[in-house]
């Protein structure tokens, strides 16, 4: 088990600095930072000056150096649009973030796990049938169109739910409706394909020449290996709403990180998003650390190799 | 040996929808197992001896229907046990061993987890007796260090101690039958005869009516204290180990046995022992004897209907429409070749 731990943490570390290279060499590549920053009709010696104040004008790999030192001791620099210490921005925001992620998550796998299951004890009938159906709804539906419909009715025509801010429970209502019936889908198969292979396999025959009580054979013989799968996808998933809820976030006017980022982007606050990019894809390797930590957990044969 | 009767079969037939039609995998199955005896069922695979098997311990796939005259477990009557009912006898009065060790085991959990579970679960005791049962169970099926094995997880167990823990674990509440489909075919040849010496001397001591499926007849000779042969869904001949082995009445049988490969009593050159042909497809209506067309010895009259199997006595019975004496006169060409 140490070994193993060791051997994932390590790897996360190579990625993370991989993935801080790759943040900061993408925003440079994306343009020249100190002529947008300067604005439309600067001069050459305008955008000379702004280069040399935000030290633009050093080799790449001196700012990349730079900031990296800085990012260690948790500065992440100062917004260029309001001052304010990017690192606390973004924390004050996270918050939201990961509320709505949390919930949205909670929401997808109490309707997923319970469904598949269903559809896998009894595949090709209504009960299946019915579950697919709603995950061809959850997968084909624009999440942005779906929240607009959720507004229209909850919001609009019932008035029973808050539709922009982030203050109360009930605020985050449809988002997580919205963002939990998105992700529902995917957990729902892995799910009943997952349980289909399993409740195959001789292992679950065993259980059963045992006299074990069916409950018993389906939740703790099989589903927990078919679970296995569904814990590395949690970690994708929730990264995905982690980093990818901005036009949730927009739409309910969540001030979450999300729309932290949709915000700097329009205002060009270079230090923003790019810390933004690289903490996101920190919490995504930070999940995927965890899942294999968990995975491990459920399973012997990953720990003990 | 007490001669109560621990299970009896009469006419068990079991059907599998399949999408070319109805498959008659087992037909009018009879048999009974006595506490303490060994029943050998051998045939080549497909001949119905796993379905029978998971249909006595009604474990049938969704698929398969199965009918039966009688069906009994220590002269209870299995037939009209709901699900539920069914379910409290499996593991407690009637266990299962199965054919790959390696699969059969819940990757996930300890063996003593999995061999606990089975006791609990039909009330036997709580958690530390069930726990003492398994050591004592392990030191019975020769595992050294029971204590340190119980908490391993079976990927960190060899095949053959593996079925040994599959072994121990359909001892947890002393069944009065263990139905062993198979228990040696996926071991190492060191390991078979091994765990074979195990299960019986464990029958033995626990007075414990066994099934052993193979299509091994060297396993037969090692095993039985009674054989049933079947082909393509039907028994077609059932006795003593000693009178099977000595003198098949049927001619699948007698073919089975030359094709078993002897030292010393082949002739320099010549061939092993085989028998020609394929087994029938079983779908749809069955006509006629199921063997005729692998058969040196059929006659016309094999092709009209499958004979009642034909009882000589004493728990001797072949289903042939010929006796031996009568195949002896009939032989034209010798197809299964020396």
């Amino acid at each position: 088990m140490a070994r193993f731990l060791l051997h994932r943490f390590y790897i996360s570390i190579l990625v993370a600095i991989t993935v801080s290279v790759i943040a900061f060499s993408l925003l440079r590549l994306s343009g020249d930072l100190a002529a947008e920053l300067a604005g439309e009709d600067a001069t050459e010696d305008e955008i000379a000056l702004i280069a040399h104040q935000y030290g633009l004008d050093r080799p790449l790999y001196v700012q990349y150096f730079d900031w990296a030192k800085n990012a260690v001791s948790g500065d992440l620099g100062r917004s260029l649009f309001t001052n304010e210490p990017v690192a606390e921005m973004i924390f004050e925001r996270l918050g939201v973030t990961i509320k709505l992620a949390f919930y949205s998550i909670t929401l997808g796998l109490i309707l997923a796990i319970p469904l598949g299951v269903l559809a896998s004890i009894k595949p090709n009938t209504w009960i299946d049938r019915m579950s697919l159906g709603l995950a061809v709804f959850g997968q084909a539906i624009p999440n942005f169109f779906f929240a607009l419909l959720l507004i229209l009715l909850f919001g609009v025509q019932l008035r029973w739910l808050p539709i922009s801010g982030n203050d109360t429970f009930a605020h985050f209502i449809m988002p997580t409706m919205t963002l939990g019936i998105g992700v529902m889908p995917q957990f729902m198969r892995l799910t009943r394909t997952g349980m289909l292979d399993v409740l195959d396999s001789d292992f679950i025959r065993t259980a059963r020449a045992k006299g074990l009580n069916p409950m018993r054979v389906l939740f703790k013989h099989a589903l927990r290996n078919a679970i296995l799968p569904i814990v590395s996808l949690m970690a994708v998933v929730l990264g995905f709403l982690l980093g990818g809820t901005v036009i949730i976030e927009s739409i309910f006017a969540l001030n979450g990180v999300g729309f932290l980022a949709f915000e700097s982007i329009m205002r060009q606050d270079f230090p923003v998003v790019q810390s933004i990019v690289f903490i996101l894809s920190l919490s995504y390797i930070l999940l995927t650390l965890f899942s294999d930590l968990i995975n491990a957990q459920l399973d012997p044969r990953i720990r003990l190799g | 040996m007490s001669q109560e009767i621990v299970l009896e079969v009469k006419d068990l037939s079991v059907d599998i929808n399949v999408p070319a039609g109805t498959l008659h995998a087992v037909s009018n199955l009879s048999l009974h197992v006595k506490k303490g005896e060994t029943l050998c069922i051998v045939g080549e695979s497909g001949c119905g001896k796993s379905i029978a098997s998971l249909a006595i311990m009604n474990l049938l796939p969704r698929r398969a229907s199965l009918t039966a005259k009688t069906l009994a477990l220590e002269g209870r009557d299995l037939l009209s046990l709901s699900e539920a009912e069914f379910s409290n006898l499996r593991g407690d009065r009637i266990g299962m061993i199965f054919q790959d060790p390696m699969t059969s085991l819940n990757p996930v959990f300890r063996i003593g987890n999995q061999l606990e579970e089975v006791y609990m679960e039909h009330g036997k005791g709580n958690r530390k007796e069930a726990r003492e049962r398994a050591e004592y169970l392990l030191e019975k099926v020769g595992i050294v260090a029971p204590k340190e094995r119980l908490s391993q997880y079976p990927h960190q167990l060899s095949g053959g101690l593996r079925q040994r823990m599959m072994i121990a674990m359909t001892l947890m509440c002393d069944p009065a039958l263990i139905i062993a489909d198979e228990p040696t075919t996926a071991l190492d040849v060191t390991m078979q005869a091994q765990t074979l010496n195990l299960l019986r001397s464990l029958q033995k001591e626990f007075n414990t009516g066994l099934i052993l499926i193979t299509h091994d007849l060297g396993v037969v000779a090692r095993m039985a204290d009674r054989v049933m042969v079947m082909y393509a869904g039907y028994a077609v001949e059932i006795g003593t180990a000693v009178e099977v082995f000595d003198n098949p009445n049927h001619p699948y049988t007698r073919g089975l046995i030359d094709c078993i490969p002897v030292p010393g009593r082949r002739k320099p050159g010549s061939k092993l022992g085989s028998i020609r042909g394929i087994v029938p497809a079983l779908v749809g209506d069955i006509k006629g004897c199921t063997f005729r067309n692998r058969c040196d010895f059929s006659i016309t009259q094999c092709a009209d209907e499958i004979v009642a199997l034909k009882e000589l006595g004493k728990g001797r019975a072949f289903r042939c429409i010929l006796t031996p004496e009568e195949r002896k006169t009939t032989l034209q060409n010798p197809g299964i070749t020396q």
